[in-house]
């Protein structure tokens, strides 16, 4: 295992960002040149964080009250930005939930955006200035130039560096999306069927919710949009580490939550999985990503992302629903702990260790292994 | 065929001009066709009825999305004979116009335009042969196109599943396709890319061989235009690409009727391993429609611009780079599929290495017209047309490539509209500046230029309506092929049906100028666009002879890539 690990190009990867990114591209373009100040420039400003989920202690007074209360439509945070209230919101990505969704959203509006934009109108003052300077009128005779090799080297070369400047977050980006959940993440498994989803809780007791989406009517009785609102929404606990699996139950399907930067393909056969760690309260839609059929635009997500001691409430009031501690009470008094535990022993912690999850809740551990897939 | 053997009638003969004009009748000229110019004529015109119906299915997927709710697609399945009122059969039916739209651009209008139409026209032309190598594969492959095509309408009218019809993308993607989709519709649906594909395959070897064995005397390939460069390498691509979707879809055909497990996983196969297939043949594809228009749009820039194309050889070879490197980034249409982190750094650092020699293309185009005497004749128009438009699909590419990005932009219509960018928006401008350019050369008749103008303008205006709103969709998660929506993204759709509106006035002005040139057109000379125009279809006549080159052209000292018929220089 250790072994692997080390040769793991991923782990590898993520100790050797810049250097990995620079090669690359170096090596793939031919072309050596000088990057190490470009490399700096573009490290120094990778490490800057997005926004750190608040460590959330929320100690709610009804959390254990009988019943529970979904949220309602006020809590609503993750949902297409209608034209019609914010012209410019709506040309834009949704606000992000997530750190690696605020890395991404960075990453998008403060590297990619200028550059792609400069470019665009470079090439059109170029196309223009060529219209005004170089027509028949005001240039009676064509020159035959036809070769200019530093010219060549030039739009070779820069295009090279520009990539080289994008090369270094997008690495930096895909390493912070691989981050191995933690071993005591809450699993939620995510079931694609025709066309529907399905919410297993592994590791509370096993239970499904199934999720099929509001009637027009009802949404909107609600106060939902509708195509996005649901029956039964996805509860997760927020601020804490879930290890999100997908899985197609009759042909491929995604689950996709755009204001959490988050997308992943339910395909039968394979389980995939990815952390996803919410940094606020709120309700989340997504809708199913991948071509499933005839009801494919109609089998929404909604994720309602509660405090940890909120989550372990709802978990309590579904049928066959038990919090952690309640499965490793129950654990501990049966003969044999552990073993029948679903949570993959990865590094040097043991699973006994997880049996009080809550208060490691925001920042995912960084040093995590090599990701499963 | 004896009929078309005594026509020509070649034993007997001297090699006269007006011999080498006459024609065989209307059915053995126009349905046993073996002459080069009839084979591109006639892909050209099945490539205008092809994209008719398929920019019409586009045109109903542009009223269904024009607001919220289902308003039409109760309508088109009841026009079908199916139940319009079923929920099911609504969906099905939006899948599959959005399956047939695919398909047609990309199979039945896209590549047999470029590479049958145009290619079969000017790369013997250029070349300075005779005809193709293989005249005879040359009727075949194009005959095959049109029974794929009919293979692809039949499969509308027959049961696919939830409805009629086959409603599974372009991409196919098992398991949709295999145990999702009952009934024979996906059958004929991938029966029809068996025929295209094949005919594709033809084609494609006919180009090879042509372009290697038949270019005239002192013709080296450095001496050859752009746009059979960019033929040649499209040809490989085809030859390459192909076979692995064939083989993919053969696959498929398996898994739904024979019992095979191939993308199963109940019996051991794996629904992405067609992925991997099917993407392998598809982002070639890509090239394959856009290379040709990329030659073009070189010969284009050139003539108008009265100059040499700038940087000849890295023109040339910036193509076989985008084509080499096109073979290895297929999996950046997968991000989403379960891709371990080690292959998604590969394919997003490889992915962005194809802006390299894009933006060479794109910077020599303008260094072409640089320093140009530059007249702005209709092709001219739609060639700076296409660079900016490219330019600006390429772009968001660019963003597209980044893997942990596309985690968000997946399968929205951000990636619609960066694709339409670069086809509808890049191929299809390209197709319409060649058929501006060579329309005369090809049928001996003047088009309006004022028509040909006013036909750029209004489709800019439109398509860049349709698609520019697309990215806003995309950006805040609008996913594709989804035949409703919340009510928050109707601003931005209700505006692109209104761009296709202004789009399809523009197609009306097409098929106007096509009238007015039949009824009104002045017969053009053979060199109509002057001194610029220098590759060896300009020495022909317009329309060229039945048959061209009985007396081989030859290839001067003095002739470079860019002037194959100027007379030697007096002082040289």
């Amino acid at each position: 295992m250790e072994s692997f690990e080390t040769m793991n190009f991923g782990a590898f990867a993520r100790k050797k960002l810049n250097f990995l990114a620079l090669l690359a591209l170096a090596v793939m373009s031919f072309t050596a040149v000088p990057q190490a100040a470009m490399a700096q420039d573009s490290e120094d400003v990778s490490l800057v964080e997005g926004a750190v989920a608040e460590p959330l202690e929320t100690t709610v007074t009804e959390a254990e009250a009988p019943g529970f209360e979904y949220y309602g439509p006020e809590m609503i945070k993750g949902q297409p930005v209608s034209s019609d209230e914010d012209l410019l919101g709506s040309m834009t990505f949704q606000p992000q939930y997530t750190d690696n969704g605020d890395y991404a959203l960075w990453m998008h509006d403060a590297i990619l955006m200028p550059i792609i934009t400069v470019i665009s109108l470079f090439v059109l003052g170029l196309l223009l200035w060529v219209v005004v300077r170089y027509n028949k009128r005001s240039n009676q005779v064509a020159s035959r130039t036809s070769h200019n090799t530093l010219i060549e080297v030039i739009w070779t070369v820069i295009p090279v560096l520009i990539l080289v400047v994008i090369a270094v977050p997008s690495i930096t980006l895909l390493a912070r999306q691989y981050q191995s959940p933690p071993e005591d993440a809450i699993t939620i498994k995510a079931n694609g069927y025709q066309w529907y989803w399905g919410y297993e809780y592994v590791d509370n007791g096993g239970f499904e919710v199934v999720s099929n989406m509001l009637s027009e009517e009802e949404a909107l009785d609600a106060g939902e949009p509708h195509q996005l609102a649901v029956d039964n929404r996805m509860v997760v606990p927020v601020g804490v580490p879930i290890r999100l699996q997908t899985f197609g139950a009759d042909v491929i399907h995604s689950f996709g939550i755009p204001s959490l930067w988050f997308k992943l393909d339910a395909v039968p056969g394979r389980i995939n999985e990815k952390m996803l760690t919410i940094t606020e309260p709120g309700i989340y839609y997504g809708q199913c990503m991948e071509l499933c059929g005839a009801r494919h635009g109609y089998m929404p997500i909604a994720i309602e992302a509660r405090p940890l001691d909120e989550f372990n409430a709802w978990v309590q009031s579904q049928p066959g629903g038990m919090t952690r501690a309640q499965i490793e009470a129950q654990e501990a008094g049966a003969a044999a702990p552990a073993g029948e535990d679903t949570v993959e022993v990865e590094g040097g912690r043991s699973p006994a260790s997880s049996a009080e999850d809550a208060p490691l809740a925001g920042e995912p551990p960084v040093d995590q292994a090599a990701p499963t897939t | 065929m004896a009929t078309t053997a005594e026509g020509f009638d070649a034993h007997h003969e001297d090699h006269a001009h007006d011999h080498a004009d006459h024609k065989p009748g209307f059915f053995a000229r126009w349905f046993m066709s073996t002459n080069h110019k009839d084979i591109g004529t006639l892909y050209l015109i099945f490539a205008i009825i092809a994209g008719v119906i398929g920019g019409a299915i586009s045109g109903a997927m542009r009223a269904e999305l024009a607001a919220p709710g289902l308003q039409y697609l109760g309508t088109f399945v009841d026009l079908l004979g199916g139940d319009g009122s079923s929920f099911d059969q609504q969906g099905h039916m939006w899948n599959v116009l959005i399956t047939a739209h695919g398909l047609i651009m990309v199979f039945f209008m896209v590549m047999p335009a470029m590479i049958g139409g145009f290619g079969n026209w000017f790369v013997p032309l250029m070349i300075g042969a005779p005809d193709m190598a293989f005249p005879r594969m040359n009727n075949i492959s194009f005959w095959l196109t049109v029974a794929g095509f009919l293979s692809l309408l039949f499969s509308m009218f027959v049961p696919g599943g939830t409805g009629m019809g086959a409603g599974v993308g372009w991409t196919v993607y098992a398991p949709l396709s295999t145990s999702g989709s009952v009934g024979p519709a996906v059958d004929f649906a991938i029966f029809s890319l068996h025929l295209a594909g094949a005919g594709s395959i033809l084609g494609a070897t006919n180009f090879i061989t042509t372009i290697f064995n038949m270019r005239a005397p002192g013709m080296t390939l450095h001496k050859m235009p752009l746009f059979v460069w960019s033929v040649l390498v499209t040809a490989f691509l085809l030859l390459l690409a192909l076979p692995v979707l064939a083989a993919a879809i053969t696959m498929l055909l398996t898994d739904r009727n024979f019992g095979t497990t191939f993308f199963d996983p109940a019996g051991g196969g794996d629904p992405v391993l067609y992925q991997h297939l099917f993407w392998f043949f598809g982002h070639p594809e890509v090239y394959i429609m856009i290379l040709p228009g990329f030659g073009m749009i070189s010969q284009i820039v050139a003539t108008f611009s009265k100059k040499p194309v700038f940087g000849y050889l890295g023109m040339a070879y910036a193509m076989v780079a985008i084509g080499v490197v096109g073979f290895i980034v297929w999996a950046h249409h997968m991000y989403t599929v379960g891709l371990d982190v080690n292959t998604k750094m590969y394919f997003t650092a490889a992915t962005m290495v194809i802006a390299v020699p894009t933006g060479i293309k794109i910077f020599s185009w303008i260094a072409t017209m640089w320093g140009g005497s530059i007249e702005f004749k209709s092709p001219m128009v739609w060639a700076m047309g296409f660079i900016f438009l490219f330019t600006v699909g390429g772009v968001t590419g660019v963003v597209l490539a980044n893997g942990g990005i596309d985690d968000n932009l997946h399968d929205t219509y951000y990636v619609v509209a960066h694709f339409h960018y670069v086809l509808s928006l890049g191929a299809v401008t390209s197709m319409f500046a060649g058929w501006y350019y060579w329309f005369p050369k090809m049928f001996g008749r003047w088009h309006s230029e004022f028509l040909a103008h006013l036909h750029f303008w209004v489709f800019f205006v439109g398509v860049n309506v349709i698609f520019f709103p697309m990215h806003f969709l995309g950006l805040q998660g609008m996913a594709r092929r989804y035949p409703d929506y919340t009510a928050a993204f109707a601003y931005w759709n209700e505006i692109a049906t209104i761009g296709y509106m202004i789009m399809a006035v523009s197609i009306v002005i097409f098929f106007v100028n096509i009238l007015y040139a039949i009824f009104f057109g002045k017969k053009p000379e053979a060199n109509y666009w002057g001194e610029g125009a220098t590759t060896l279809e300009w020495s022909l006549s317009s329309p060229p002879p039945f048959h061209q080159f009985e007396t081989l052209p030859v290839i001067e000292e003095h002739h470079s890539a860019d002037d194959h018929i100027s007379p030697k220089p007096a002082n040289a």
